[in-house]
């Protein structure tokens, strides 16, 4: 969808990234899958936007294409620099520490030798985890694997953070938990965050904007800006009575399914 | 990076958080050695000596065929403080130490190049199998009409029995590693280079040293093959040349003591060099080391 900011019209506001009419298909053998079909969106400098849609709709395969590990089968997509990508699994290094792993993004993002401990402190401490720097992976629990994940991200430099339902295999108060450091960190930093998840009620605490996408093939069904104030908790009655809409409209999206 | 500011955080998410990671500890690491993976080879091996003196002592072969282990103790010795055994075993081992080398980097090579492309796998993982399996003195005879009785022909032979092995593990340790880490590494900003260093190699880290270690196995193998049938006077005397010119005086103790020394050298380098790199390699990432 094409965002047209206030602000655009004294200001061209450019963003971080803009996804124009891109389709998916995946070909293996003679069973062509679409996975996306004509998206459009943007995502302007410091906007929290939330992916929503049923498993297997796509959300992946658009934040693949954002972070440039894949290419589109047509249509563009431009970012204004290589935006960091966290997964469900943290995708950390097991053969490094902690800090090992957020060095070596501050490494690779050609941060001086001298300057890294300073920054890789830094970084351990703003996800709360400054005394774990030499524990190993399997050392960390998976609510620390994510937050070192969070931090290695952050490390990289980029003004656009891709999260791909990182906090799905964690349980309820530790997702709690890293919604709020979430949130702080995002208002704190000003980047722009594309969030995806299939939990309507996390889409709403989380972003300024939910874009709720259709399934087989992915399209954008609707979006939804929230004006819900920040800091706001997932129990909020506001969260409540907009994911209720939310969950009907992904509820009548998956029964097209069933009748078709 | 934008530089956040240090707004201050609630005091209660920051207290529920560190009791999370509190609840969340792993338990701390315990170390200790366990004495009967020790002991219990020791009284195997024990045993086996007490049994071959009992069959020594009832006479069933003749004395030339079947020494006491006393008698074998005694050659060992000897060969032991007049320097023989000590220049024998050093050697075979400079030779094997030479030619691993030479195999870890030609195998490390292959393997890198051959691991980037998936047709290149394809194409030379089942025939670096096949070398694997073949036994290593096939080459003996080949070697020999190409370097005549040189070093060549051993360092030749050590090469064809290590280099697949190592070359077949990197490879097979950089087929393995999860999607996941190598999309990691490019969403990073890695290079090409920078990919293969900092996570494809790594990666197959642990794969790689058992082909390693398997190739460190082959290489002694061969070796020891090579000196047997490769002996010439010229060639310095490693413990294949012992074993063989105690066959050629039919000095059955020498023989023993050779074949001793020769599983000694085996053991000693795979326990105090091979197992401790495993074993930390394996206990960095939280997987448990087989064996010992
Ligand atoms: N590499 C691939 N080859 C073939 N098909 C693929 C590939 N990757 C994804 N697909 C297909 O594309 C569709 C979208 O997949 P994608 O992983 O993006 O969904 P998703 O919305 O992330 O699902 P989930 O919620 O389960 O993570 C699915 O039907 C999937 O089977
Ligand atoms: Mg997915």
């Amino acid at each position: 969808m094409t965002l047209v900011d206030e602000r655009s019209a004294h200001t061209e506001v450019v963003p971080r990234a803009s996804v124009r009419a891109v389709t998916k298909v995946f070909s293996q053998g003679s069973q062509a899958v679409t996975a996306l079909d004509g998206i459009d969106l943007d995502v302007t400098p410091g906007e929290f936007v939330t992916v929503l849609g049923a498993s297997g709709c796509g959300k992946s395969t658009l934040l693949q294409l954002l972070a440039g590990l894949d290419k589109p089968t047509s249509g563009t997509v431009e970012t204004s620099s290589q935006p960091a990508l966290m997964f469900q699994e943290s995708a950390l290094f097991p053969w490094l520490t902690a800090a090992g792993n957020v060095e070596l993004a501050l490494k690779l993002a050609g941060v001086p030798r001298k300057e890294r401990p300073e920054r890789v402190q830094e970084l351990l401490e703003l996800v709360r985890l400054g005394a774990a720097g030499d524990r190993r992976v399997h050392e960390l629990s998976g609510g620390q694997r994510q937050r070192i994940a969070l931090a290695r991200s952050l490390g990289q430099g980029a003004d656009l953070l891709l999260m791909d339902e990182p906090f799905a295999a964690l349980d309820a108060i530790t997702r709690d938990v890293l919604h709020e450091e979430l949130s702080d960190l995002w208002q704190r930093t000003g980047m722009s965050v594309v969030f995806v998840t299939h939990n309507v009620r996390e889409a709403v605490r989380l972003g300024q904007r939910v874009v709720l996408l259709s399934s087989r093939p992915g399209r954008v069904l609707r979006t939804w800006d929230i004006e819900l104030s920040q800091p706001r908790t997932i129990e909020d009655p506001g969260v409540g009575a907009l994911s209720a809409e939310i969950t009907a409209a992904l509820r009548q999206e998956i029964s097209r399914h069933a009748a078709a | 990076m934008p530089q956040p500011d240090l707004v201050k955080e609630s005091p209660e998410l920051a207290s529920v958080s560190d009791g999370l990671d509190a609840l969340e500890q792993a338990p701390p690491r315990r170390r200790r050695i366990d004495w009967t993976a020790i002991v219990a080879p020791i009284l195997v091996l024990a045993a086996f000596v007490g049994i071959w003196h009992f069959v020594w002592w009832t006479a069933w072969k003749p004395e030339s065929t079947l020494p006491s282990p006393a008698t074998v103790g005694q050659s060992l010795w000897t060969s032991i403080t007049d320097g023989t055994a000590l220049e024998a075993v050093w050697t075979s081992l400079s030779r094997a130490i030479l030619g691993f080398a030479i195999a870890v980097v030609a195998g490390t090579v292959l393997g890198v190049l051959v691991g980037q492309f998936s047709l290149l796998r394809k194409g030379f993982r089942p025939i670096l199998s096949a070398l694997q399996s073949l036994p290593s003195v096939a080459w003996v005879p080949f070697a020999i009409m190409w370097f005549s009785l040189s070093p060549g022909t051993i360092y030749f032979v050590i090469l064809m029995g290590a280099v697949p092995s190592i070359a077949n593990g990197l490879i097979g340790g950089l087929d393995q590693t999860p999607p996941l880490l190598r999309k990691a590494g490019v969403v990073l900003g890695a290079g090409r280079l920078q990919l293969i260093r900092k996570v494809l190699l790594p990666a197959a880290l642990p794969t790689y040293l058992t082909g390693l270690k398997q190739g460190w196995a082959f290489s002694w193998r061969s070796l020891m093959a090579a000196e047997v049938i490769v002996n010439s006077p010229d060639l310095g005397t490693g413990l294949g040349q012992l074993l063989e010119n105690g066959r050629e005086m039919l000095d059955m103790p020498s023989v023993i003591a050779s074949i001793f020394l020769i599983l000694v050298v085996g053991v000693v380098v795979e326990l105090c060099v091979f197992a401790p790199i495993e074993r930390k390699v394996l206990r960095d990432r939280g997987l448990s080391a087989s064996g010992l």
